[in-house]
């Protein structure tokens, strides 16, 4: 009877059922088997990754865009036009030896196609000079749309035709910059947001041959303290390491550029080298799988000494990732104002750029003394809203 | 007259990418850490556990399991048997040398010699952390390819505290993901959230959480495909356990090692399960971790412990080490047989298995003198544990 076979079939899980892990019977599941497609570039990423993480040496963050580079230009009170953007770049790349403290450069575009003042393709001298070519590949950070006034980083938009050209002509690492403001929030959509474009950005630029740089800055702008820096920075790493994850990035073919933790530039108190090690130093022992071959601190503002400083004291004992610097303002402040875009300065310019990328060297290292560092060389150079 | 400046939207986007200064006024959250007060005593605990040349004896067996290994001996399921066979563990002289932590079940915790002497007060003499099972056992999973649950948080919190009181010191929950099944999404964000809940509860309540999701063995994949899962469990595990503020100094894993499913044609060598091992651990488990402490899930005695061995000739960030029933347990049982007069060569027999995974951890084991037995295979196609 009918009515009896809808008692029977009732909604109550059979006594099988309970505490077993499989049931036999049922339908028979559908496997799907992915492949995941490993880049076809997998081994030149690990080695490029590699060669760029060796001991001793570290990046030299020279990308600014023509706006930027325009500003360190106007500083030193020369003409923001291609060809004096060409000469500062020549000092730079020409410096004899640069090679034993620097083991990449991040360029801008056009730096990538240009030549040194002599004729020769920049990515040439450098990598004669045992140092890989970097290129900027984001479109810079725009205000983002249902945030608490914050940022985010556009880019994706043919990124991975824009690529295929810059590793055709040299470049070998990319780099992407996207921020996190802690007096807007954080936002979890800011976070979410800055995240995901880097993932995303990691794994066309592995797609095209480059290593991606992965950089979630988290503006110094503010007055809360190490704590808090400390809070966010684990928010976004995790965060980012889970959609790197996602995307399948391969994780031996990545580097970082983290901020350092700190406190804010308005914070009240002001920390030590030890405490920014110690802070900074947990978070990458929280948050980072040692398959990532390299960690390349961004100096935002800090003093080339403070910066040095704080990557000696982050280099006290081994570390399961190589722990260095990608540094900009912090490398190439004295040079730029020992040159001060005069012929007859540019071999002292070039002495200045090594001594700041040995004393980083000698950082990475752990064996870096301040002692005989100049009052220039310590003075800050935080800019509040700086606009990169 | 002061000047009011109006701010709209073209000025936002005039302004590009710079940060704003008006911030609305915010209150600031503090967030607390899931450790709380435990923090300190969490963090030793996890490296006590953690110390090298020393791993972990799980005895942890539901009465219905236990009852399975008696039987296999032709003994009862009583309370005095299970009482007598994990004392006959749990007073091997030594013991600690090689052993640091002992997970039990519920009634072993509360359970004491025939001499009447805690049980948690013999491991705590041999320097053995005890813990505890905590989960409430694996139940269908709605909605799934036929995969399954782990359930447990109700009341979770008041158990760990009480398992405290009584002496634990860490905790263990189990939950698995099966890849015959998929694993579908769901079944792995399930587990993975699930995982995160408990450690952040037990460390609330003072217990090391152990954190094991086992992938497992059943299934004909390849290992390639074990490493794609076991790579996509442990992202999940670890963005999740971040989220509810777990402190990863204060946990231990239990993974599965990364090896082709029981019915896979190949096999793969110890050096091979290795290899994919160890890549897995270096992309998701941040250095934060003391300890990795592997399922054996199956394998061999021998299996088990060459396998360890082949993942610790190098130096790792982690301590790598075994959390193993089957394969610490399997010669003993069969040694004593129930019968007092074996007693004593049950319990060498658990110290020769101690020991050689205790070498295997430091990476020293020769694998001269195993028995043949101690190489035979445990794999139980759908095991029930």
């Amino acid at each position: 009877m009918a009515s009896a076979t809808l008692l029977k079939s009732s909604f109550l899980p059979k006594k099988g059922e309970w505490g077993t892990t499989r049931q036999a019977a049922g339908p028979k599941p559908v496997t799907v088997s992915m492949v995941v497609h490993a880049s076809a570039y997998a081994d030149e990423l690990v080695q490029t990754a590699k060669t760029i993480s060796s001991p001793g040496r570290g990046i030299i963050a020279m990308d600014e865009s023509n706006a930027t580079i325009g500003k360190r230009l106007a500083s030193i009170g020369l003409e923001n036009t291609e060809a004096n953007r060409q000469a500062y770049r020549t000092v730079l790349v020409r410096t004899p030896g640069l090679g034993q403290y620097i083991s990449g450069a991040i360029l801008f575009e056009e730096t990538l196609y240009q030549s040194t003042v002599d004729g020769e393709k920049i990515v040439d001298v450098l990598v004669d000079q045992g140092i890989v070519p970097g290129i900027k590949v984001d479109k810079g950070l725009v205000p983002l749309a249902g945030s608490n006034n914050e940022s985010w980083c556009q880019g994706l938009d043919g990124l991975a035709s824009r690529e295929a050209a810059y590793y055709q002509a040299g470049a070998r690492f990319a780099k992407w910059r996207t921020v996190v403001s802690i007096p807007t929030g954080p936002s979890e959509l800011a976070v979410k947001e800055a995240a995901w474009g880097l993932a995303r950005y990691a794994a066309i630029s592995q797609e095209n041959g480059l290593v991606p740089i992965v950089e979630p800055e988290i503006l110094l702008d503010g007055d809360h303290g190490i704590k808090r820096t400390f809070e966010v920075a684990q928010k976004v790493w995790a965060e980012t390491f889970y959609y790197l994850a996602q995307n399948n990035v391969l994780f031996e073919g990545i580097l970082l550029k983290p901020s350092m933790v700190t406190p804010g530039a308005d914070c009240k108190e002001k920390a030590t080298p030890e405490q920014i090690a110690h802070y900074t130093l947990k978070l990458l022992h929280r948050r980072v799988p040692p398959a990532v071959p390299g960690i390349l601190f961004l100096s935002g503002g800090q003093s080339e000494v403070e910066a040095t400083l704080n990557l000696n004291a982050m280099n006290q004992s081994p570390n399961p990732w190589h722990v260095s610097f990608s540094y900009a303002r912090a490398l190439q402040n004295s040079c730029l104002k020992t040159w001060a875009g005069r012929p007859e300065n540019v071999k002292a310019a070039q002495n200045a750029l090594l001594l700041r990328a040995k004393a980083n060297s000698l950082a990475q290292l752990g064996k870096y003394s301040s002692d005989g560092e100049d009052a220039a060389a310590r003075e800050g150079m935080y800019v509040k809203n700086y606009s990169y | 007259m002061a000047t009011v400046k109006l701010s709209s939207p073209a000025t936002g986007l005039l302004a590009g990418g710079r940060t704003r200064r008006s911030a609305p006024a915010r209150r600031a959250t503090v967030i607390r850490a899931a450790a709380g007060s435990y923090a300190d005593e969490l963090v030793s605990t996890a490296k006590s556990v953690a110390s090298p040349g020393r791993g972990i004896l799980a005895i942890d067996e539901s009465n219905a399991t236990c009852g399975k290994r008696l039987s296999s001996i032709g003994l009862d399921n009583t309370e005095a048997n299970r009482q007598a066979y994990r004392q006959l563990l749990l007073t091997t002289a030594g013991l600690g040398e090689y052993i640091s932590g002992a997970i039990l079940f519920e009634e072993t915790l509360y359970q004491s010699t025939t001499d009447g002497k805690k049980f948690v007060d013999c491991l705590k003499d041999q320097n053995i952390m005890p813990g505890i099972k905590v989960d409430k056992g694996l139940v269908p999973l709605p909605g799934s390819n036929n995969e399954s649950w782990c359930q447990g948080l109700d009341g979770l919190a008041s158990r760990c505290a009480e398992y405290y009181k009584q002496g634990a010191r860490f905790a263990k929950w189990r939950t698995v993901v099966s890849i015959p099944c998929g694993p579908s999404a769901l079944a792995v964000k399930e587990a993975a959230w699930g995982l995160a809940r408990y450690a952040a509860i037990a460390q609330d309540n003072g217990l090391v959480p152990i954190v094991e999701p086992e992938i497992l063995l059943d299934g004909d994949h390849g290992i390639d495909r074990t490493l794609e899962v076991a790579e996509k469990v442990w992202s999940e595990v670890f963005f999740y356990l971040a989220q509810n503020n777990v402190l990863f100094e204060g946990i231990l894993l239990k993974p599965s090692m990364v090896t082709p499913g029981a019915e896979h044609k190949e096999k793969a060598s110890p050096e091979t399960i290795a290899k994919y091992t160890l890549t897995m651990l270096r992309r998701r488990v941040p250095p934060a971790v003391p300890g990795i402490m592997f399922l054996s899930g199956g394998q061999s005695e021998v299996e088990a412990t060459l396998n360890l061995n082949a993942m610790n000739q190098s130096p790792n960030p982690w301590h790598v080490s075994f959390s193993y029933a089957r394969a610490l347990q399997n010669s003993v049982l069969k040694t004593w047989q129930g019968r007092p007069e074996n007693m004593e060569a049950a319990q060498k027999a658990l110290l020769v298995r101690a020991k050689a995974n205790s070498l295997a951890q430091l990476g020293r084991y020769t694998g001269e003198g195993e028995s043949d037995d101690a190489k035979k295979g445990m794999f139980q196609k759908g095991y029930t544990y």
